[in-house]
């Protein structure tokens, strides 16, 4: 049985020192798209963690029957599986935002991260660290997210969750909202941002020049 | 990965009992929440014609209780402007409007709906003493990315406009999306629909505070602003609640 060193680092690690977007840039697509505002942004971190932990888990459990012939197929049936659950859930608790994330919450079936972490670690590890990591990229998924969520929605709306901070022009306030920020692609310049962030403070994720 | 030895039947094995493991957890949580699904379908759509009949402060939380106290949904005969019995039991226009022996294909096609039901809901809105306040007509039609649906409040005279909620729709955040920004909608309250029987009301640029046939388009959203437009030029038009209106206005 693992550590708890082993354990924290496999929880904590893809926070920032092994992020699935910053330093493997996986699963961009779905970041582009849901990080309008922050609300859509939390319950997609949300909906994508606990797929991840529990394609994790599952996988894991029963990683030593599956046959490698198939096994991304059967990977993908249990991935797909969880997010249907993970949407009929979004449905019947909480319609409003399901709505807006519309088709993204289905979108994570093909989401490269669970599937990466899936082929990539829970088919050689034990059930709990499997669900550990898991959480853990998850987790890494939703940092990147929500700071992009919080920029976008601050900067391109005035407003946190609903909540004005910054008063619009619109509607009688001093701030110009930037429309940049409300368009999907603006996410490309501030998860790059991120990223050099990331690297400038961690030189180690810089890549050797070829 | 498994170092034992694989053969067809275990491969065959393992994917059949995946598979119905994951079946058996879809099914159930498809059927286990649907109650639960239907009741948030119908409760979202009370709030927005709650909204289109200014009762949403008044419904303080009690959506329901509000909706059955003051709402009552009515069927109308596009063709003749007539209230009709409720044609079934489940009925629903938008579902109605797929069935080609219910709909028909409206020409010309301004609003960009593809076909229109025969019978559409209306929402009447009563007072405490029964008099009838508001009429809430659902409109839709094609936006820059996607039909968008809304609800239009007008006067129990059929000639005002008072509220346009859009309760589905799927514009750019932001700048077709602005049709939800509550001062946009703030301007339709009290707006003429018609002048001399044409259908008057239009959204377009620099439309002036004091002009009551017209409402400010959307900046930075000229398609939105289009099929707003068009929606309302069709739904209020003659293939539309056109002949329903004109029998309202005469009593």
């Amino acid at each position: 049985m693992a550590d708890t060193k082993e354990m924290k680092k496999v929880l904590f690690g893809p926070i920032l020192d092994n992020n699935p977007i910053a330093l493997q840039i996986l699963g961009v697509c779905s970041a582009l798209a849901v990080t309008t505002k922050l609300e859509t942004a939390l319950v997609m971190s949300l909906a994508l963690t606990a797929v991840c932990a529990f394609s994790n888990l599952f996988i894991s459990m029963i990683r030593n029957a599956i046959p490698s012939s198939v096994r991304i197929i059967v990977q993908m049936t249990i991935i797909a599986s969880l997010v249907i659950v993970v949407d009929q859930i979004l449905k019947a608790y909480s319609y409003e935002i399901s709505k807006q994330l519309s088709v993204f919450v289905g979108l994570i079936i093909t989401n490269c991260i669970v599937m990466g972490r899936a082929e990539a670690y829970a088919m050689k590890s034990p059930p709990f660290m499997s669900l550990l990591d898991g959480i853990g990229n998850g987790l890494g998924y939703s940092f990147v997210l929500i700071v992009v969520g919080v920029i976008k929605e601050l900067f391109g709306f005035g407003t946190l969750l609903g909540f004005e901070i910054l008063p619009l022009v619109q509607n009688d306030g001093w701030y110009q909202a930037n429309g940049l920020l409300i368009l999907p692609f603006s996410s490309f310049f501030l998860i790059g941002g991120l990223i050099w962030a990331i690297r400038t403070i961690k030189k180690d994720q810089v890549e050797p020049k070829e | 990965m498994s170092a034992k030895k694989e053969t067809f039947a275990k491969t065959l094995g393992v994917v059949l009992s995946v598979c119905l493991v994951c079946s058996i957890v879809v099914s159930g949580a498809a059927v286990g929440l649907r109650d639960l699904q239907q009741k948030n379908a119908k409760l979202d759509k009370q709030t927005n014609i709650l909204e289109a009949a200014g009762l949403l402060q008044q419904a303080s939380g009690d959506i329901a209780g509000t909706y059955n106290q003051y709402v009552e949904e009515r069927f109308v005969n596009l063709e003749t402007g007539e209230y009709v019995e409720k044609p079934a039991e489940d009925y629903d226009m938008y579902t109605a409007a797929r069935d080609p022996e219910q709909s028909i294909k409206p020409v010309p096609d301004i609003a960009g709906i593809l076909r229109r039901p025969n019978v559409a809901s209306v929402y009447l809105v009563n007072n405490e003493a029964g008099e009838l306040q508001r009429i809430i007509l659902p409109v839709h039609g094609s936006g820059l990315w996607d039909l968008m649906y809304a609800f239009l409040a007008i006067d129990a005279d059929g000639q005002t406009a008072r509220e346009l909620v859009y309760y589905q729709q799927k514009e750019t955040p932001g700048l077709g999306g602005e049709v939800l920004n509550p001062s946009w909608k703030a301007q339709w309250d009290g707006k003429k629909l018609f002048k001399d029987g044409e259908v008057a009301i239009e959204v377009k640029k620099n439309a002036g505070e004091n002009n009551q046939y017209a409402v400010d388009a959307l900046s930075g959203a000229t398609l939105t602003s289009n099929g707003v437009n068009a929606q309302l030029e069709y739904w209020l038009g003659a293939n539309g609640f056109g002949p329903y209106l004109k029998k309202l206005k005469r009593g």
